[in-house]
């Protein structure tokens, strides 16, 4: 009797301990979650909203329902009889962006994969000075980079400058404003996110299987190929996915490099909020550009899951 | 020709087992494509340096050392009001994300696991998952339809968008530090009869505070550099340094840039260091 009495008053205070363990969390996590929801996911809400309205005049929206955003992503209306003509404009400037995000993805990995590995093989004690170097770059200002990066490849920059005096050419070369300054400045811009997932997978890996290559008398690029990427390959996908996001949505780098000529996903965004005054379709182009985004992120997570099931 | 240099012998050679033991982690080409990484992150932003020095208004002309560009800087008004409106939001910021990030850090650490976490770092998250330019015009959309609505305007809401996606980044590292810590010395302290505020005023605040600081830098140094979402939001009379530098850059390209881009990138630089040096503090 008593005994039972025990057990369910013990019961009650367990039960009660749990209940204030739930506000209490309840309570801590509130600012945080408050702040965010606010300010960074219900406006994604409203984007989605505004996407289906109709332009203001001077920017902003009038709330009259349209579909027209998606249309214009992809057609022209026709002014004099309302027909609607394929566009390729918006639909070729996002086809640039994502070659240009592919591109410095790659351009990225085959810098930053050696990159990762040398510091992976490096004795452990420098292993964290060598990190920091590459990270540092990171935390300084991206507008300053690219800044840094429009000083040094302009006609009449320095290594115009060095090539002429060199006279491995007699005029310089056109770099700024190209595709190619793009190009550069998206790997200059992105390549330490290439080179800190590769290193973290890198960093386990057991050489004796790599001996154990070299005995089996593969040569160097079997190693290489058989051995090593493949056990590196968590760190690799990674990498190529920090590398190609933030290419695939950047502002900076066209905006500076490209001279604003050469359109980004991003810049055409950013334009239509501001001198384009077209809020709607600037909307619906940046939830275009999120969809691509969580696609990339969905086929990762379904291929990670197969990848798993697999060796399982 | 004569071939003056010692040829080796094919007998000193190592046999093929040595050899392997000794540099089976080298890669050809893989150093020195290394060190082209290093030097191409670095070399830029050196150059951009150097040239803040210069005596001369070229950029690319290097005529002698002279501070004239840091004077003419610190002389000029726009980079002045612009430097202290970045101060003003970054400590703004700070201060918020790193309390948020505080609280709901001591909410999913050292717990057993709740229904919804997932969902709860998805939340904290979010900000670093969502291209910055989609952020940036949705975080646009939103302040517009609340300031026709309310009338408000101010300075708040470019500090409270800083605050929003400075939280992910003051949340990682005091998380890591919660996450090392073991319960130990509080129920010490419980055990004791030291009251519950006490304990976490007297045990395990001191405890988290390197964490802390670390969160409080990182939310500095990135409220600091922003530009997408402060460029989309950013009324008149809210230009912060960078949004000013792009200005700059736009208008022509002066030696007066580099003096204020060094200037900003010192101060990231040095707080990264400090940075680095606390975490070190913090793994012994």
């Amino acid at each position: 009797m008593s005994g039972r009495e025990h057990q369910s008053a013990l019961a009650a205070a367990i039960d009660q301990n749990r209940r204030n363990e739930r506000v209490t969390r309840a309570w801590l996590l509130a600012p945080a979650l408050t702040i965010i929801l606010a300010i960074s996911i219900l406006p994604l809400g409203i984007t989605v909203v505004y996407s289906f309205l109709t332009p203001g005049t001077y920017g902003g929206v009038t709330w009259e329902f349209s579909t027209d955003s998606y249309v214009q992503f992809l057609f022209q209306r026709d002014i004099f009889d309302d027909t609607l003509v394929f566009n390729s404009a918006y639909v070729s400037i996002f086809l640039r962006s994502i070659g240009l995000a592919l591109g410095a993805t790659l351009g990225a990995l085959i810098l930053g994969f050696p990159t990762a590995y040398f510091i992976a093989t490096k004795p452990r004690e420098q292993r964290n000075i060598w990190l920091f170097l590459i990270t540092l770059p990171f935390w300084t200002n991206l507008l300053i980079r690219t800044y840094a990066m429009l000083l040094i490849i302009r006609d009449e920059g320095i290594i115009n400058i060095m090539l002429m005096k060199a006279s491995i050419i007699s005029s310089p070369l056109t770099i700024l404003y190209t595709d190619t300054a793009v190009f550069i400045g998206l790997i200059y811009s992105f390549l330490p996110f290439m080179v800190l997932p590769i290193y973290a997978s890198l960093e386990k890996l057991d050489f004796s299987l790599v001996e154990a290559g070299y005995d089996l008398y593969a040569n160097r690029l079997k190693v290489l190929f058989h051995v090593i990427v493949p056990l590196a390959k968590p760190g690799i996908v990674a990498g190529c996915i920090l590398v190609f996001i933030p290419g695939l949505g950047a502002y900076i780098t066209p905006e500076l490099l490209g001279g604003g000529k050469k359109l980004m996903i991003g810049n055409m965004i950013a334009m239509q909020f501001g001198a384009s005054r077209n809020w709607p379709f600037g909307s619906a182009a940046a939830l275009i550009l999120m969809a691509l985004v969580i696609l990339v992120l969905l086929v990762n997570v379904l291929a990670a899951r197969r990848g798993a099931s697999g060796n399982g | 020709m004569a071939d003056l240099s010692p040829a080796t012998p094919a007998s000193t050679q190592p046999r093929r087992r040595g050899r392997l033991a000794r540099d089976l982690k080298a890669m050809p080409g893989f150093t020195a494509t290394a060190w082209l990484c290093i030097v191409s992150l670095y070399l830029p932003i050196l150059v951009l340096i150097a040239f803040s020095f210069n005596e001369n208004r070229s950029v690319v002309l290097w005529t002698g050392f002279s501070l004239d560009w840091y004077a003419k800087a610190l002389e000029n008004d726009g980079i002045r009001n612009a430097a202290w409106v970045s101060v003003k939001i970054a400590l703004f910021a700070t201060v918020i994300s790193t309390i948020a990030a505080t609280m709901a850090a001591l909410a999913t650490t050292r717990t057993k696991k709740f229904a919804g976490q997932g969902l709860v770092y998805g939340i904290i998250n979010q900000p670093l998952m969502i291209p910055e330019i989609v952020t940036a015009i949705a975080t646009l959309s939103l302040f517009a339809l609340v300031k026709k609505l309310t009338g408000l305007t101010g300075i708040g809401y470019l500090m409270l968008a800083h605050a929003a996606f400075c939280i992910p980044f003051a949340y990682m590292p005091i998380r890591a530090r919660l996450e090392t810590m073991t319960l130990t010395l509080e129920q010490a302290a419980a055990d004791l009869y030291a009251p519950p505020l006490k304990v976490f005023t007297l045990v395990t605040l001191p405890l988290l505070g390197p964490g802390i600081v670390a969160g409080a830098m990182l939310a500095f140094v990135v409220s600091l550099d922003d530009v997408i979402i402060t460029l989309m939001i950013a009324g008149p009379g809210e230009t912060t340094l960078p949004i000013y530098i792009l200005g700059a850059i736009r208008r022509g390209i002066t030696p007066e840039i580099n003096a204020v881009s060094t200037i900003l990138v010192a101060v990231s630089v040095l707080l990264v260091m400090l940075l680095f040096l606390v975490q070190r503090r913090m793994q012994r």
